[in-house]
């Protein structure tokens, strides 16, 4: 094979839908690849302009605008577009940008019909992208984050660098300085007759993979025994290597490194070395879809451009609840963009106002503390500083840094907090000692009106600044408050004034909401009381977890609640928040901004069904609240 | 105008030589390459066919040196066509010494099968002839062909080039703000094939393989072509 149909073949290789072809349809798409490049900013593919062949984004990122102008979808590295085009033979319908300097790689439409012909999983997946048959969509898409299903392959990022073992450590150090890689494969010229190592190069030499070098090999075997580096690599080689085919799962893949304690495996197409993946590949593929826009947020150099994301972030959370994430996995990632739009504003802010006088550490509370926020939210931030600051001398600093971030966040779309709850109230940036002094006389004279309005803070972290501020006050809450029965019988009391909306015969109870009537709002009597019951149990068992679902898990292990009921919560609760979450994609997607309120006339029968159970099991658990932490003199 | 017209008459031009050679050339695939002809200078880039050209050679000098693997790929700005290229590995004249032969790239025994540069020359001006020939660094190229041609045919091997390295070097290395910051000690940028291609964004490819590199090439050219030109660009502000 040519080297560089090996080099096309390498990298597409690893994206789908090309990473289920046979090595024979592989070749071919390989062999007919045309190439072009496009600078950020120009057009692509130009509203009924011709398409004559399927494009392949090699490098770059690109976006998809609909008919009226609005973004529809941004594809970045291994994605494709144009496919329905192709298969309707029409010209183009939806015009594409190249929002990054992109190299495409365009596969002639004879060959695209000839994949289409010979694969029908091929056919499938370029037939329903984009399509309106999102249902498929998202069990393909599900079948495609599957660890378990996902060929290894796609984790490979770049080909393995290889030296023979005859170089010396020197020749690999200087090798792998100049790929940046901690890694290279060790080869030698192989005859025919050898074992099953043996592969021929792109231009058809047959070589034996011998073994593999690492940093520490070098650092080990060389530099503490004090070798000379001209040292020869075969002579430091272990003589074995673990190795797997580029077919098998990412599963398989992180199962072997686990089993043999390696951080990183040779992957194999055939007997030819095709990449070497990383145990930290295999984790940053389950987080993989909001890096990017966390990594675009780093970028913004002003509070205007970070406002200009708003659309984007949009867009993440649209993808992520149609290619059918859990609620956990879009809370965790919304709540990463967050704090990330926090972070950089906070940046911002000191660049502009200078060092902070004194350290300082900004906390936020609610969702964000909880890593589960959806898609609309308010602020919830205070400050905590060091005991060292001096209103007279440094208050107006801190204040002009609450107000910058405060006005930044609500022009990101996160509006200002109704109830106060913000750095920019005087209340709420105070010195470390107040701070404390606040949780010591929350948890010692628990007045649950007082309690009302402060327990948001028992959901807390870090943001920006001295971590350690906010760690001592979590240890603080988690050591004083299950030692005070009183201050946790307040604070169930609490979580009993939001019942969920049932009546006497399990029907649903209805509530004039706005423009929505009858309709049941999710988060105010569903998840948030659920949230409300699971902060008394965690904070019961002194857990210092912040999550709902990581509190579950704690206080099944403490073993506070009667078995399976932590399941049945943990259950319920991914349930009502998924739903919520859909929902609010869903107003996206009718241009109305996304809210709480849903119509139980307008949700199937099945689903009505689930919502009874969930807000039945969450009643249950209320009751078990009362009974588990009785109001004193009740 | 006058001053223009000067110059011409004192060095001619490409097109002249062009038509010059294709008389003089006996060789028939050299009197087709002249035939060819050229684009004349004020031809817009965007419209122009164009070649990529890379040579893997023994060393750096085109009299001791010889030429070890040749790749091409006929492009133009709108698209890159690398099935239509062509890959070969030639026998030097002189047999292969031990510092040329770098990791994992050509060898001894395949050189030994490969055929001389004469028996290919033919083909490989067949598919430069009616293109302009883009490279990066023409010190190769231009150098070995002409060296290669000679000594094969007899006759002179010389056509107008483009040369990403030295479009690179009007923005990397020239200009005052170049000038500015070497004042102030800082390391002019690399204006290798690789180090260019990252500044625009174009991808990591696996170099010394002479197709590669002939691909790596034509790409960087369009990247240069949409950051800093424009697809009605006369040639002649580009070859050299």
């Amino acid at each position: 094979m040519e080297a560089e149909i090996q080099e096309f073949r390498d990298h597409i290789s690893r994206y789908p839908p090309f990473d289920g072809l046979s090595d024979e349809l592989l070749d071919e798409v390989a062999g007919a690849v045309e190439i072009a490049y496009f600078k950020a900013g120009t057009t692509i593919a130009e509203r009924d302009g011709p398409v004559r062949a399927l494009s392949y984004i090699r490098s770059g990122a690109v976006e998809v605008y609909r008919h009226n102008g609005q973004l529809s979808n941004r594809l970045g590295e291994g994605d494709i577009f144009g496919q329905l085009d192709l298969l309707r033979d029409r010209q183009v319908r939806y015009p594409v940008q190249a929002i990054e300097d992109t190299l495409i790689y365009l596969i002639p439409k004879p060959v695209f019909d000839h994949l289409c012909a010979e694969d029908e999983e091929f056919a499938d997946f370029v037939e329903l992208s984009g399509s309106s048959r999102l249902k498929s969509t998202v069990e393909q898409s599900q079948r495609n984050n599957d660890m378990i299903a996902t060929p290894v392959r796609r984790l490979i990022s770049r080909l393995p660098v290889m030296i023979e073992e005859s170089a010396t450590v020197q020749e690999a150090a200087r090798l792998m300085t100049e790929h940046d890689v901690s890694s290279v494969l060790l080869i030698r010229p192989g005859d025919e007759e050898e074992s099953d190592r043996v592969f021929a190069d792109a231009d058809g030499r047959p070589w034996l993979l011998t073994g593999m070098i690492t940093d520490k090999d070098l650092r080990q075997r060389i530099v503490a025994e004090g070798l000379s580096t001209q040292t020869p690599l075969s002579s430091i080689s272990h003589g074995w290597l673990i190795a797997i085919q580029s077919s098998e799962s990412v599963n398989e893949a992180m199962l072997t490194m686990l089993r043999n304690n390696i951080q990183r495996l040779p992957i194999l197409h055939r007997r030819r070395p095709v990449g070497v993946v990383y145990l930290s590949d295999i984790v940053r593929y389950e987080t993989n879809n909001s890096v990017y826009l966390v990594n675009n947020i780093f970028n913004r150099t002003s509070v205007k451009a970070l406002a200009r994301l708003t659309p984007e972030v949009r867009a993440s959370f649209l993808r992520m609840v149609d290619e059918g994430a859990n609620s956990r996995m879009i809370g965790a990632a919304m709540t990463s963009v967050g704090r990330s739009l926090m972070r950089r504003l906070v940046e911002l802010a000191e660049a502009e106002l200078g060092p902070p006088p004194v350290p300082y550490c900004f906390m936020v509370h609610g969702s964000l503390a909880r890593n589960d926020q959806s898609i609309t939210t308010d602020q919830d931030n205070a400050m905590v500083l060091h005991d060292a600051f001096e209103p007279e001398r440094h208050g107006d600093y801190f204040k002009a840094l609450a107000r910058f971030v405060s006005d930044g966040l609500n022009a990101c779309g996160y509006p200002y907090c109704k109830g106060g709850i913000m750095a920019t109230n005087d209340n709420w940036r105070q010195p470390l000692a107040r701070w404390k002094a606040y949780f010591r006389d929350w948890i010692a004279k628990p007045d649950p009106q007082r309690l009302l309005h402060s327990s948001i803070f028992f959901d807390l972290e870090a943001v920006h600044g001295e971590e350690r501020f906010v760690e001592e006050l979590q240890d603080l809450i988690a050591t004083q408050a299950k030692a005070s029965p009183r201050f946790l019988a307040a604070l169930a009391r609490n979580a009993l004034g939001r019942t969920p909306p049932l009546g006497f015969f399990r029907t649903f109870v209805l509530e004039q909401d706005g423009r929505h009537n009858n309709a049941i709002n999710l988060k105010r009597r569903g998840i948030a009381p659920l949230n409300d019951v699971i902060r008394v149990h965690a904070l019961g068992v002194g857990s210092r977890a912040q999550n709902s679902f990581e509190r579950l898990d704690e206080i099944s292990q403490a073993g506070a609640l009667p078995a399976g009921q932590t399941d049945k919560l943990s259950y319920t609760l991914e349930f009502l928040s998924i739903v919520r979450m859909r929902h609010q994609a869903q107003e996206i997607k009718n241009d109305h901004e996304p809210d709480n309120a849903i119509q139980p006339e307008h949700v199937s029968d099945s689903e009505r069904h689930n919502l009874k159970e969930a807000f039945q099991i969450l009643s249950n658990a209320q009751s078990f609240l009362r009974f588990r932490y009785p109001s004193p003199g009740r | 105008m006058l001053l223009r017209r000067k110059t011409r008459q004192a060095a001619p031009s490409w097109a002249d030589y062009f038509a010059r050679q294709t008389q003089a050339c006996k060789t028939p695939a050299l009197k087709h390459l002249y035939a060819a002809g050229l684009p004349t200078e004020d031809s817009p880039i965007g419209e122009v066919p164009l070649v990529a050209l890379d040579f893997e050679t023994t060393g750096l000098n085109p009299r001791e040196h010889a030429i070890v693997s040749i790749g091409l790929v006929p492009f133009d700005l709108r698209v890159i066509r690398p099935a239509a290229g062509r890959y070969w590995v030639v026998k030097p004249p002189r047999p292969l010494r031990a510092e040329s032969i770098a990791i994992h790239r050509i060898t001894h025994s395949e050189v030994e099968h490969a055929p001389p540069i004469t028996a290919i020359l033919d083909e490989l001006l067949a598919a430069l002839a009616g293109r302009l020939v883009v490279v990066h660094y023409r010190n190769i190229e231009r150098p070995f062909l002409e060296a290669a041609v000679l000594a094969n045919r007899g006759e002179r091997c010389l056509f107008p080039v483009i040369d990403t390295m030295e479009l690179e070097a009007r923005w990397e290395r020239q200009g005052r703000l170049a000038g500015l910051k070497r004042l102030f000690g800082r390391q002019p940028p690399s204006i290798r094939l690789a180090a260019s291609r990252a500044r625009y964004g174009l991808p990591h490819y696996s170099s010394h393989h002479a197709k590669v590199d002939a691909i790596a090439t034509a790409e960087l050219f369009q990247a240069q072509m949409a950051r800093h030109f424009r697809p009605d660009t006369p040639v002649s502000d580009l070859w050299i």
